[in-house]
């Protein structure tokens, strides 16, 4: 069964928790990743490897780069997780 | 120097790690990790600190073990100095680690590798193996602009790291530096390593009886892990803030060997230039000399050869000196060593009581022809003699030699 976006949301929530050292309560979908959240580029490779081991998904480089807010983070992984499914 | 930091097989602060040398505690036990089984020496003195409880954990995973000790003991020595107000431009960091700690990221990282592939490394896998990695934290953390260093002379290094540290206060580059080192190296590789040279002591079914410094049945050293750090400012910026003085970082000599890659020289040469090297520094005569806390590993050659050095170096002076081997209790933390037993000089000079000791059942005959006054039990010290003087002495693979000379304040 497909995650939900709401279940996407709270689990990439926790990788920049656990990973990035940010507060839970911070994180919303308009948060910029870099700027908002002051993920440096290593922490980001670092949160991106969480979140690949966790949903089971592959996030290239090249698609990391249109990556810059948590929301564009979840549609993705939304997005490959629903091509995955069907 | 005005704040101390410690974290040690004896104790996670510099409180509880001298209150643990005075008491002659030992930190070696018996490694009963399954990963020991086929390793020929099984005892080591690990750091029991809960390091979890004082790191957040996304800041842990990104830091070598060494790394974690060296940042936990800066903020204490930084805590202890009261956590001085100093322009960042005006505040160096001077700290060492051998990089043994960082061959166990390596190891993990090439695993990795072979397994999973490239992209599940760690980005954090340089800075976590690179030796500057722990000052380069504690400089981050303190936002030291004045310049973070790294010194490299295997079980010297934090000895060297401490009197670089001085060097930058001198030159004017600084007014506050955290100085210091530390180890964590206890894993198979690293103590493979060391066992094949047979400098490791094998004493397997007695890890407490193990370390046993100028003793005739020493048989190697015991490997530990920890860090040490000392808080160093100029008089004029310690006085100007009213800091509290624990001693004065007096002088630093070097000299090297240039005998053999692992072995000391057995005269003790170069030991005792380097002890000469920090009197002519400090401009103070051997009189004043009250401790002397001794590299001692509790190696066959070493610890004669050191024994020799101080008396050779100190003359008939000597017998005024209570010498202490704290590796005896700690064990050999390596990286680590010059800046514990730094702490531990200062202490002693501060309480004016030298630390034991232990195991020394039967001085070896060369030491004993040496002339040097060994503590046994805890010695009070000559703490009426004005500017007491107690010595700090390091010696590391490649026959680096540094001695620190600190003042009582």
């Amino acid at each position: 069964m497909v995650m939900t976006e709401d279940e996407i949301f709270s689990c990439f929530a926790e990788i920049l928790e656990q990973v990035g050292g940010v507060a839970v309560g911070t994180v919303t979908y308009e948060a910029d990743i870099t700027d908002d959240l002051e993920i440096s580029s290593l922490s980001l490779v670092e949160i991106i490897v969480a979140a690949e081991d966790k949903f089971a998904v592959e996030i290239p480089d090249e698609a990391l780069k249109e990556l810059r807010t948590v929301g564009d983070f979840v549609s993705y992984a939304q997005r490959v997780l629903c091509s995955a499914a069907t | 120097m005005t704040g101390l930091g410690a974290v040690t097989p004896l104790g996670d602060d510099a409180p509880s790690t001298w209150a643990g040398l005075l008491a002659g505690k030992s930190g070696v036990r018996a490694l009963d990790e399954s990963w020991a089984d086929d390793l020929p020496v099984r005892i080591a003195a690990p750091v029991t600190t809960d390091l979890a409880a004082l790191i957040p954990f996304s800041q842990m995973r990104r830091m070598d073990r060494s790394e974690q000790l060296a940042l936990i003991a800066a903020r204490q020595a930084w805590q202890d100095a009261g956590a001085p107000q100093v322009e960042s431009h005006r505040l160096g960091v001077s700290v060492a680690t051998t990089g043994l700690g960082g061959l166990g990221v390596a190891l993990d990282a090439h695993d990795i590798l072979r397994t999973r592939g490239w992209r599940r490394l760690s980005p954090f896998t340089v800075p976590m193996f690179m030796p500057n990695g722990a000052a380069a934290w504690i400089g981050i953390e303190l936002g030291a602009r004045a310049g973070i260093h790294t010194a490299a002379s295997a079980c010297a290094s934090s000895a060297e790291a401490i009197g670089y540290g001085m060097h930058m206060i001198r030159s004017g580059r600084a007014d506050v530096v955290v100085a210091g080192g530390a180890e964590a190296a206890l894993f198979p590789l690293n103590i493979a390593m060391f066992a094949v040279m047979r400098a490791l002591s094998c004493r397997n079914d007695d890890p407490e009886r193990a370390s046993r410094p100028f003793d005739k049945a020493r048989d190697g050293f015991v490997l530990g892990e920890g860090a040490g750090a000392v808080v160093l400012e100029s008089a004029e910026h310690a006085v100007r803030r009213g800091a509290n003085v624990l001693a004065v970082a007096a002088g630093v000599g070097y000299a090297s060997d240039a005998h053999d890659v692992a072995q000391a020289a057995p005269d003790g040469a170069g030991c005792a230039m380097a002890i000469q090297q920090a009197l002519a520094d400090a401009n103070i005569a051997p009189e004043h000399i009250v401790h002397i806390n001794a590299h001692a590993t509790s190696t066959l050659v070493g610890d004669s050869a050191e024994a020799k050095a101080i008396s050779r170096a100190i003359g008939d002076a000597v017998s005024g000196i209570i010498v202490s081997a704290t590796k005896s209790m700690t064990g050999h933390l390596v990286g680590g060593a010059g800046a514990i037993e730094s702490v531990a000089a200062i202490c002693a000079l501060r309480d004016s009581v030298a630390p034991p000791t232990i195991n020394l059942d039967d001085p070896d005959d060369e030491v004993v022809a040496a002339g040097i006054n060994i503590a046994a039990e805890p010695r009070e010290l000559r703490s009426q003699l004005r500017s007491a003087v107690a010595l700090s002495n390091s010696s590391g693979f490649g026959g680096h030699n540094v001695t620190l000379a600190f003042m009582a304040a």
